[in-house]
């Protein structure tokens, strides 16, 4: 009988191969008095030396696959087998108490992890202490002569099993043989998922249970399009799915096709179809997949990812590489949007019953306004670089807008008057995700330059319903002709005034929403860089007068969300 | 013995890769070369000893190099120091 389990999706695609347990072998010691501490100190030479010659081919490795920023993690590794004091600790203690070398070992390594732990202020300094013990398992499995299983070793093609992957074992997986990974834990944004991506392996995170549930060498199904593990399967099973792997390669042969062309509707209208991204990490993604713009930068990572405020140097050159990366293609970046579920280690907000209705983005821009006034100075700076568009998000009033541009413009100046080059064409504008925005979208659309319209906000504010609550999660109903009217008075009202609108939320690569989307006119779709060659596919064979009879039916006649999308799925083939 | 005082301007203190860097400076030298900082004294070849101090930006270090070569040692410190724009 096959069992099935599921997991968190990952990385897109489908494989079938017996199992590859990665899981940590027994590390576990005594510790014992010696009575040749000479011996025990060779001893220890010898796994240090193994373990060095390990790390360095690893290193290469990941530098080959990975590139040398990646690598640098291995770098550090080598650098702590090498520090004089810490491995002069561990001798002398071998020496002074005269106890085993994984006694020593151990000792030394948690005094310094519980230094750099203590250190609770300092994110860089504690992930240091998940450096110390990494290196410190690698020297622990050779003075125990037991080996740390290794992916470099895999010779034929495997679904690895693991609790989770570390750097050092994800640098080391083969392509070749490695044909998906499935994990205990994590999710789509751990550091195992973002490698199974830029490895374009199928993977499944948080899975909870394979490391237990899952024997070596079992044949297991790993389905990283919906999250499926199947241990075990029949043979019926096993067809299925090799019909869907199959399936998937030869869309993704077609979609590949389309990588360098412009999203054209059948009926030869153009739009444009960009990513979203988070950090210019995100910038090879984006150009792999063929975007035709940034339609949304997520400043908001530049503040989470740090220790304190970003300088405007670190944020000029973030901005700066995203917009060289980008010739000739608009790049809109959201100014901070913190507050909601998003919060800063440095900067303590008010506890709030509603944090989703309280203190957050440009209410948090305008108010603090030193925060503000750097980051615009940091945008206006790489402007230089690039087409630059910024969007204020969360803007409720004609005023707040106002207020975020008159800032604007008075940084602008500023940088002007000092002989900074800034660029003469920045748009402004504004993201469409509080109902009262976008039924005044008409008034709006005479003072901004664009919207892009926030569906996950934009549908938990008009429903009135806490995207995060399950009792309630009924209520996302991106499809509910009261939304679909809101976002066609904000693209009509947009097109009215000469104003382009976009949409940068998940419905904007929704294979149900982008049929009304044409039909309502949009001109610019931005969603994650892997969904770009599915949505440009599927444009390709929808023609924007059919899909305008679509949307106006939608809009004017349904009443529910479930039947829009039942008429969509019909009219477009996708059912 | 050579010494000498800097005073940090970095705004991340001595972490990451300046400490990285540092390490790599000072163990290219023979001699003993130490960080001393809030009293605490760690050897600048070591990059554990070197981030367990904590150097933060205001800070006020000493380096100071003993042997043969303590002259090239701490020159070839406070060049690194500088191109990084670490201290003044």
């Amino acid at each position: 009988m096959s069992k099935h389990l599921k997991g968190i999706a990952a990385s897109d695609g489908i494989a079938v191969a017996p199992a590859y347990l990665l899981v940590e072998p027994d590390l576990s010691f005594d510790k014992k008095k010696i009575s040749d501490p000479d011996a025990e100190v060779s001893r220890l030479q010898d796994a240090l030396d193994k373990s060095t010659a390990e790390l360095k081919i690893i290193r290469d490795k990941a530098k080959e696959t990975l590139g040398a920023d990646e690598a640098q993690v291995f770098e550090a590794h080598m650098m702590i087998l090498a520090d004089p004091d810490f491995i002069g600790t561990i001798k002398s203690k071998i020496k002074d108490d005269q106890v085993n070398a994984e006694a020593a070992l151990s000792a030394v390594s948690d005094q310094f992890i519980k230094t750099f732990e203590a250190m609770t202020d300092n994110k860089y300094m504690q992930e240091r202490a998940a450096d110390v013990r990494d290196v410190t398992k690698r020297v622990l499995s050779h003075l125990l002569n037991v080996t740390l299983p290794n992916p470099a070793l895999i010779d034929h093609e495997v679904v690895v099993v693991a609790h989770d992957l570390a750097p050092s074992d994800t640098a080391q997986l083969n392509k070749k043989y490695v044909k998906a990974f499935v994990t205990d834990i994590g999710g789509r944004t751990a550091h195992s998922a973002i490698m199974a991506r830029s490895l374009e392996i199928p993977a499944i995170v948080g899975a909870e249970s394979v490391t237990t549930d899952i024997k070596d060498g079992q044949t297991v199904i790993a389905d990283g399009l919906t999250g499926d593990i199947v241990i075990d399967p029949s043979d019926d099973e096993v067809a299925k799915y090799h019909e869907a792997a199959d399936k998937f390669a030869a869309q993704k042969v077609e979609w590949e096709k389309l990588k360098s062309q412009p999203s054209v509707t059948s009926d030869g209208h153009h739009y444009t179809v960009g990513a979203n991204i988070g950090t210019p990490k995100d910038m090879a993604a984006v150009n792999a997949n063929g975007a035709e713009a940034v339609g949304l930068y997520r400043t908001e990572f530049l503040y989470m990812d740090s220790d304190e405020m970003p300088t405007e140097d670190a944020q000029f050159e973030a901005y700066k590489t995203v917009l060289q990366d980008m010739p000739n293609k608009p790049v809109v970046v959201r100014t901070m949007d913190i507050g909601g579920d998003k919060h800063l280690p440095y900067m303590p907000l008010p506890q709030e019953m509603n944090p989703f209705l309280g203190y957050r983005a440009i209410r948090i821009s305008l108010d603090r306004q030193d925060i503000f006034r750097t980051q615009l100075r940091a945008l206006l700076r790489a402007s230089a670089y690039g087409k630059l568009r910024i969007m204020f998000p969360m803007v409720a009033t004609l005023d707040e807008f106002r207020k975020a541009k008159k800032i604007f413009l008075e940084e602008k100046k500023k940088l002007e008057d000092a002989g900074t080059k800034v660029s003469e064409d920045i748009q402004t504008g504004i993201m469409i995700e509080i109902p009262a925005a976008a039924v005044l979208a008409d008034q709006f659309a005479k003072e901004v330059d664009f919207f892009s319209i926030g569906t996950n906000d934009l549908i938990q504010y008009s429903m009135a319903a806490d995207r995060g609550n399950e009792h309630v999660s009924y209520l996302y109903q991106p499809y509910n002709p009261s939304i679909l009217r809101l976002v066609k008075h904000t693209i009509e009202s947009a097109h009215k005034e000469g104003k382009w609108a976009g949409m940068c939320g998940e419905a904007a690569g929704d294979p149900i929403m982008v049929p009304l989307l044409l039909g309502m006119g949009l001109d610019e779709y931005s969603m994650s860089a892997t969904s770009i060659l599915k949505v440009r596919s599927l444009m390709k064979r929808l023609s924007t007068e059919d899909m305008k009879k679509l949307a106006d039916k939608a809009v004017n006649e349904m009443t529910s969300n479930e039947e829009v999308a039942e008429m969509v799925k019909k009219a477009t083939g996708q059912e | 013995m050579e010494k000498r005082d800097f005073h940090i301007t970095a705004d991340t203190g001595i972490h990451a890769r300046p400490a990285t860097l540092l390490v790599q400076a000072a163990s290219k030298f023979d001699s003993d070369i130490n960080l001393e900082y809030k009293g605490k004294s760690v050897n600048l070849k070591s990059i554990m000893g070197v981030m367990s101090l904590g150097v933060g930006q205001g800070a006020d270090v000493t380096i100071s190099a003993e042997g043969a070569d303590e002259k090239d040692a701490i020159a070839a410190i406070e060049d690194t120091i500088k191109k990084e724009g670490l201290a003044e």
